[in-house]
């Protein structure tokens, strides 16, 4: 049956230029969890987002929706999004600021550092827990369900294909062609 | 030509609605040589304009009116404004639906008399019983290209149905198949046979699956006796002193008002909007709203029993390729109450994208739990579960106390409570729906809650009694003899099976009816 080649196909610094948020991406920033220390390049390009909330939205949203195999670059794409809805809208910006610091306040609460800096994600899942009710918490998670699954690149790193129609549909293209159950 | 009707002509009848019931009586009365304008509260979208995108084609045809929920159903949690997943354009939801065209059963028409006394149910046999509406539904399968019938081949199956034929068949069960589908599977009546594209919900790109849009809609048009209005949104249904309904109030897309006469109103805006409409047409002579001396507009709200079983395998599926509800196991949709429920549930094959995938699977979901089964996204088959749930008058649409629309009418709010033979029934399929992917391998399987309401039934029911229902047989409203219900809010129960079907049916023996009691000066 033919089965997808889900090697990353595109080239990160293009990938950010052409998200909406155009961050500024200079330099390749290594996938899995930020550094805590420098800002990260792609940060400084958000507009409305600060620097330090980002770093700790960044690991938020990995954390939410936990993909290994997915660099932060798709994660970083969908909080772009967040960030220019929160350009215009500054009640939106200030929820998200302040949700991160409140974030960060749970977690040095239980675990005596800033969010982005607990090792263990399952440590980690424990601080968001304690926030999961919050209208801060449940704007993120809504908002960046959409925003990561809704990225074409996504798409085919979980094996989607999106669009067919242009492409004359599966017809043609193995809309039957399973082959690991006899005589189905 | 198509027909350009005066505000003034009091003699043409107005369809509020132009999907499976609303179109389809537009264009069989314009066939009679009767005068139609259809109003339509959405735009016109032609296939062209479709797009092979979940979150995009969602808002260009979706019906994103404010809507609120009450009630312990799950949507209203995590749907608080969407109750209902319906579509706002020419075509009404027969633009996104599935095509699954099946008959009602015998029995369900005369749920009460099967199922007896059911506490907490407002159950009521259809005055209308199945060898009445043989006739219309082999003429709706006709007009609809059913496969399965009419010597029409059905599809082949795709990779989703060979995994639930393959489990069925370990299963023991004995009915199922690609499906009795209105999408061609060869070329007929001018439309071409499915490329299994997907993306059935969001318009059918090639045409083969039957659409008021580019069927009825167009032939009604070509006999010089239909109008259809797209962006006319109707306000309010007006009434002379003798308490016939004479005129409809509707807004343009400017925002301005037109009042169009009418000889005849026929509604026909889903569940939700046409029961709104009838209780905010209250005037004087019909404080409670229009057609409502029985209490039962709005009430019997139906959406069926559903939920969804997405299973995993070690080995890629791909689901998503071909068409969307692409088989079926029937063999749990007859009557049998010693499972512990009554009514019956269909089993079919259903796969999102991965944007829905994701805002549906499990609503609210996080971690890895959540991100695992995404992960496998590939490797999923999935199947949708339909069923029969039961009418109640405290499931109900009703005007918001507060909140109003732009045009500053109160917005709908839809209360709904699952019956505890809703909750037996649907614990029962998600038990057989694992089972159907547990017989072939599957690794783990995922209990998906119901989807905001696709099927939205009963909120204008049927009934022999004018004190038990709003219409009569024909849908003409029990109170108003010129004033038809011609959607799915006519049913007077959900039965186990898809509701397009039976309303295009309904249309077509409504347009009969109509006709004959015009011809007959009856109204």
């Amino acid at each position: 049956m033919r089965v997808l080649d889900k090697r990353t196909r595109f080239n990160r610094r293009n990938f950010l230029k052409t998200s909406a948020a155009s961050v500024a991406a200079a330099g390749a920033v290594s996938g899995g969890v930020v550094s805590i220390g420098a800002t990260p390049a792609w940060a400084e390009g958000l507009t409305a987002i600060k620097p330090d909330a980002a770093k700790t939205l960044l690991v938020m949203v990995r954390d939410l929706y936990p993909h290994d195999r997915l660099g932060d670059a798709y994660y970083e794409k969908a909080l772009a999004s967040m960030d220019q809805a929160a350009a215009k809208d500054a009640t939106l910006a200030g929820q998200l600021n302040d949700g991160a610091a409140n974030l960060d306040a749970a977690a040095r609460k239980l675990r005596n550092t800033p969010y982005a800096a607990i090792k263990a994600e399952a440590d980690r899942v424990t601080v968001l827990k304690s926030i999961e009710t919050t209208p801060f918490f449940r704007k993120v998670r809504g908002d960046m369900v959409v925003a990561l699954y809704n990225q074409p690149e996504v798409w085919a790193k979980l094996g989607y294909e999106g669009a067919s129609a242009e492409y004359g549909g599966y017809i043609h293209r193995g809309f039957d062609d399973l082959d690991w159950i006899k005589d189905a | 030509m198509v027909a350009k009707f005066a505000m003034d002509d009091d003699s043409v009848v107005v369809v509020i609605g132009s999907g499976a019931g609303g179109g389809t009586l537009s264009n069989e009365l314009a066939q009679k040589g009767i005068k139609v304008v259809c109003l339509e509260a959405g735009g016109r979208h032609e296939i062209q304009d479709f797009v092979n995108d979940e979150w995009k084609s969602f808002s260009q045809i979706s019906w994103l009116d404010k809507r609120t929920t009450s009630g312990s159903w799950r949507v209203a949690k995590d749907f608080p404004n969407l109750p209902a997943w319906i579509v706002k354009a020419v075509g009404g939801s027969t633009v996104h639906w599935a095509g699954a065209s099946l008959r009602f059963q015998e029995h369900e028409f005369k749920a009460r008399t099967t199922y007896g006394a059911v506490e907490g149910a407002n159950l009521l046999d259809w005055p209308v019983t199945l060898a009445e509406m043989e006739p219309y539904y082999d003429k709706a399968e006709f007009k609809m290209g059913t496969t399965g019938t009419n010597g029409i081949p059905r599809l082949p199956g795709n990779n989703n149905y060979k995994v639930l034929a393959a489990g069925a068949k370990k299963l023991g069960y004995s009915e199922f198949h690609t499906g009795n589908m209105s999408i061609n599977s060869k070329p007929r009546d001018g439309r071409g046979a499915c490329q299994q594209i997907g993306f059935c919900f969001q318009g059918c790109k090639s045409g083969a699956k039957w659409s008021t849009l580019y069927t009825e809609i167009p032939k009604g048009e070509a006999t010089g006796n239909l109008e259809v209005r797209p962006n006319a949104q109707v306000l309010k249904i007006e009434h002379d002193a003798k308490g016939k309904v004479n005129a409809v109030l509707y807004a343009d897309s400017t925002g301005a008002m037109h009042r169009q006469k009418a000889r005849i109103v026929a509604v026909a805006g889903n569940s939700i909007e046409s029961p709104r409409l009838l209780l905010n047409s209250a005037s004087t002579m019909f404080p409670d709203g229009l057609a409502n001396s029985s209490g039962q507009v709005g009430r019997n709200y139906m959406r069926h029993m559903t939920g969804s079983v997405y299973a995993m395998f070690d080995r890629p599926v791909h689901m998503y390729r071909g068409t969307t509800m692409a088989g079926i196991i029937r063999d749990e949709s007859r009557f049998d109450p010693r499972r512990g429920f009554v009514g019956g549930y269909e089993m079919e094959t259903l796969s999102l994208g991965v944007p829905f995938m994701a805002a549906f699977l499990d609503p609210g979901a996080w971690g890895r739990d959540f991100s695992s089964a995404l992960d496998a996204y590939d490797h999923i088959a999935g199947m949708w579960l339909v069923g029969e749930d039961m009418p109640r008058e405290t499931n109900r649409v009703t005007l918001h106390a507060t909140e109003k629309d732009k045009f500053g009418l109160p917005i709908p709010n839809v209360n709904f409570d699952d019956h505890p033979n809703d909750i037996a029934m649907r614990t029962h399929a998600y038990g057989r729906g694992s089972a159907v992917y547990d017989a072939v391998g599957a690794t783990r399987t995922i209990h998906t809650p119901p989807y905001p309401s696709t099927h939205n039934l009963g909120t204008n029911r049927m009934s022999a009694n004018a004190r038990d229902g709003v219409v009569n047989k024909w849908g003409q409203a029990h109170d108003v003899k010129n004033l038809f219900v011609s959607d799915g809010s006519q049913f007077t129960s959900g039965a186990s099976e898809n509701p397009t079907l039976t309303i295009v049916a309904l249309a077509i023996r409504q347009a009969d009816y109509i006709a004959d009691q015009m011809s007959k000066r009856e109204i």
